[in-house]
């Protein structure tokens, strides 16, 4: 059997290996191609080199675009793990011990599909309800109830300072949920003797929780920082349902792909638009790659 | 218990992670595949029907049995007129010939990749927000050039040309660089409107001058509504063309062709700048800052709520707020105030142009019967069929005679009639693109309080500049 196995296993390979080239692979390459050209989408493009980097470089709303992505990394990711770890201690070992065993605070089972919600909602949904969420008038769910006690409306996507923010919340509100369940499935496989030893050891929950729960997770963790900080550059769906005037006020919200889209279908310079396209594969590329490189460190094997 | 360096080999979590990170990365920018509809397949491999015998009833040539392809942007106007009125008039016209209809409320997501690829419909409405750049399809030779349908006899009477059956400007509002290439159908009157319901209430009459205007938005105040708004979450072009207006009314329509020309500090005119100095106190003294936050039917909705006074729009105000008008609102029409004695313009001048676009595919393969479908549509039994459905004024002059429209269009149409010559427009957010995007959110920053008018004229101007140095931007002049 073993002479055979190349030719069975290229066999398998060979149709989804084509499929990824032709539609990943091929695609990307064909976005480096294209934003060295003045392509505007109808007839053939023509080659112009770097000129499309090189107007990067003085392009204000590209760097606003860069300066919020670099808020969103390390925003996101902290609030979401921050609160998602919380939610997922109190789930599964926050609550009083019965038989030996770790338990949940009182309904865990019922929080946990409660948290899971936001999730199954489609992101466009989830940007059009927020709009109702932080409409500024009394119609606003927050604001309606602010102005129902005769507090003045805030005006959470249109403050130049407050916006960048209001859309981190939602993209927050958003992710939560998916952690908690990933940190619970992790919190699951931590032994209970080790949490009953320190336990007896007079660990209360604060030292139960750093000293045992957070070492034992740290690869769920890096899983968890990788793919928030991915989401960070991409944020597209809801800044473009959910901001003032498509990343408004004035850029203030405004995202890589969201440049991306405008350039490419408002203005139809694609060449342009894919110039900006490689800029933003290469900063995901080297977040992904330093992320990596920055948290590796020797995994606790039980 | 134990703590075990990496091994290195096998398959652990690690490694997993490292993978399933590295497709993720490759899975996120999925925008960077928008380059994946192909630039390869190009340019005509489309083979064009050979040419019809003309003849009287056939000017312009067409083959009767070749089939055209209509793609209507099925939006605020609908696809009924299209399917009712125009496609059975040229079915009448050729019965051997096959129309295909096709409706699409995203015009570029559905057409672009058919340009792309050289196999583009014959006839499109080219309109809506997904609309595809004509600037850019102009540049791109895409377009077929009209002049052979305005020179042709019209339908219903053949000693007049097409071109003389249209109100004047229509050609040149379609025109690039002085050729025509799309045909503005729509008549578009634009103003700022009122309730007429709700100023006769109060006594209150339309203001003709900037002192009578500010004196009617400070009664407006006094009685708790708010006088003046309009939506900076995706429609500050409203707004922009009110300042605009304002310019033209008090420097002359040069203001606006060096505007559109990208002429050197076109927007630094003390024309713009005075209209800009006047709309910025509006909008501080007059208006709400939460209208920012809000999309255009919010703002429309709560004037039909009797909550917002005045609100800047064009004559399809009307027809898209019908379902939400409270019945006796009566829509009325006031042009853009005056600023004072000195003004270029007399007070009745205002913007109005043709709208809601279309166009012949050059390099589809039956171009003439694009052209004949145009014919037919600029029929007096075209137009009219239109205005029946939709309820709007098209550009044929005798299409809309005896129509009784409803309060607002009647409105409109007779603030047109008292404009005389004194008729303008503009072109430059059609030509550039960019260009429009910064006046949309210059004008949120000057309305809602950010930036004063030097700042806003200063802004703009940059971009223009940038716009006129830029070699990738077809340039167009009028």
């Amino acid at each position: 059997m073993r002479h055979g196995k190349y030719p069975f296993v290229i066999g398998f390979l060979f149709a989804p290996v084509a499929l990824y080239v032709t539609f990943v692979i091929w695609p990307y390459a064909q976005a480096f191609q294209i934003s060295m050209t003045n392509w505007r989408g109808l007839s053939a493009p023509q080659w112009v080199g770097f000129d499309n980097y090189r107007r990067l470089l003085d392009d204000g709303a590209f760097w606003k675009a860069v300066q919020h992505h670099g808020v969103l990394l390390l925003a996101l990711p902290l609030i979401t793990i921050a609160i998602a770890l919380f939610f997922a201690f109190l789930l599964n070992v926050g609550g009083k011990s019965s038989g030996g065993q770790r338990q949940g605070v009182w309904g865990a089972k019922f929080y946990r599909v409660v948290f899971f919600f936001p999730q199954v909602l489609a992101v466009a949904i989830i940007a059009v309800l927020f709009q109702m969420v932080y409409r500024p008038n009394e119609s606003g769910l927050i604001n309606g109830v602010l102005m129902k006690f005769g507090i003045e409306p805030i005006l959470f996507l249109v403050k130049p300072n407050l916006a960048l923010w209001s859309i981190i919340a939602v993209l927050v509100w958003q992710a939560v949920g998916f952690y908690v369940v990933l940190f619970s499935a992790g919190m699951a496989s931590i032994p209970g003797e080790i949490y009953e030893a320190a336990e007896m050891d007079g660990a209360t929950k604060v030292t139960l929780f750093f000293r045992v729960t957070l070492p034992l997770l740290w690869d769920t963790l890096q899983v968890a920082w990788v793919y928030l900080g991915i989401a960070a550059f991409d944020a597209f769906a809801i800044v473009a349902v959910l901001s003032v005037d498509g990343g408004g006020p004035d850029g203030a919200t405004t995202v890589l792909a969201m440049e991306i889209y405008r350039n490419a279908f408002v203005y139809s310079k694609y060449g342009y638009a894919s110039a900006m396209g490689v800029a933003l594969f290469f900063l995901t590329l080297t977040f992904a790659a330093l992320t990596l490189r920055l948290t590796k460190r020797e995994s606790v094997e039980y | 218990m134990s703590i075990t360096p990496e091994h290195p080999a096998a398959l652990d979590r690690r490694a997993v992670l490292r993978r399933a990170a590295a497709v993720g990365v490759l899975a996120t920018p999925a925008i960077g595949l928008l380059g994946a509809c192909a630039t390869s397949g190009s340019d005509g491999d489309n083979e064009q029907v050979a040419g019809g015998t003309k003849s009287e009833k056939n000017p312009l040539g067409v083959k009767e049995d070749a089939a055209i392809e209509v793609v209507i942007f099925n939006g605020g106007y609908g696809e009924k007129y299209a399917t009712d009125v125009h496609e059975p008039l040229y079915k009448k016209a050729f019965p051997k010939a096959e129309v295909k209809h096709q409706a699409t409320q995203a015009v570029s997501t559905v057409l672009q990749p058919r340009f792309a690829s050289g196999n583009p419909p014959e006839f499109v409405n080219n309109s809506g927000e997904k609309l595809m750049d004509f600037g850019a399809l102009v540049a791109d030779g895409q377009l077929q050039d009209l002049t052979e349908l305005w020179d042709a006899p019209s339908v219903d009477d053949p000693t007049k040309k097409v071109r003389d059956t249209v109100v004047p400007g229509t050609i040149e509002a379609g025109s690039f660089n002085g050729k025509p290439f799309v045909l503005y159908y729509v008549s578009t009157v634009f103003g700022i409107w009122y309730s007429g319901k709700l100023f006769k209430d109060n006594g209150w009459a339309p203001a003709k001058n900037w002192d009578e205007f500010i004196a009617l938005l400070t009664k407006i105040k006094a009685k708790g509504i708010t006088p003046y708004g309009y939506a900076g979450a995706n429609a500050a072009y409203y707004q922009w063309n009110v300042i605009l207006t304002h310019a033209a009314k008090i420097g002359g329509t040069d203001v606006l062709k060096n505007i559109d020309n990208l002429e050197d500090g076109a927007w630094q005119q003390d024309a713009v700048k005075q209209a800009a100095t006047a709309w910025a106190e509006v909008g501080a003294k007059f208006s709400d800052k939460s209208f920012e936050g809000l999309k255009h039917t919010d703002v429309q909705l709560r004037q039909n709520q009797y909550k917002v006074a005045l609100y800047p729009s064009g004559d399809w105000l009307e027809g898209e707020q019908k379902k939400d008008t409270p019945a006796g609102f009566d829509y009325q029409l006031m042009p853009v105030p005056s600023m004072s004695a000195s003004d270029k313009l007399p007070a009745t001048a205002l913007r109005a142009t043709a709208g809601e676009g279309y166009f012949v595919s050059a390099k589809s393969k039956n171009p003439k019967g694009g052209l004949e479908y145009m014919r037919q549509m600029l029929s007096t039994a075209g137009a009219k069929g239109f205005t029946e459905v939709v309820k709007a004024p098209t550009v044929v002059t005798a299409g809309s005679e005896g129509f009784a429209f409803p309060p607002g269009v009647a409105s409109s149409q007779a603030a047109l009639k008292a404009a005389g010559q004194d008729v303008f427009n503009l072109y430059f957010d059609g030509w550039y693109k960019e260009l429009d995007t910064e006046a949309r959110t210059a004008t949120n920053e000057l309305m809602f309080g950010r930036i004063n008018a030097d700042a806003f004229v200063e802004r703009i101007q940059k971009r223009a500049d940038a716009i006129k140095k830029d070699s990738s931007v077809t340039k167009f002049k009028r």
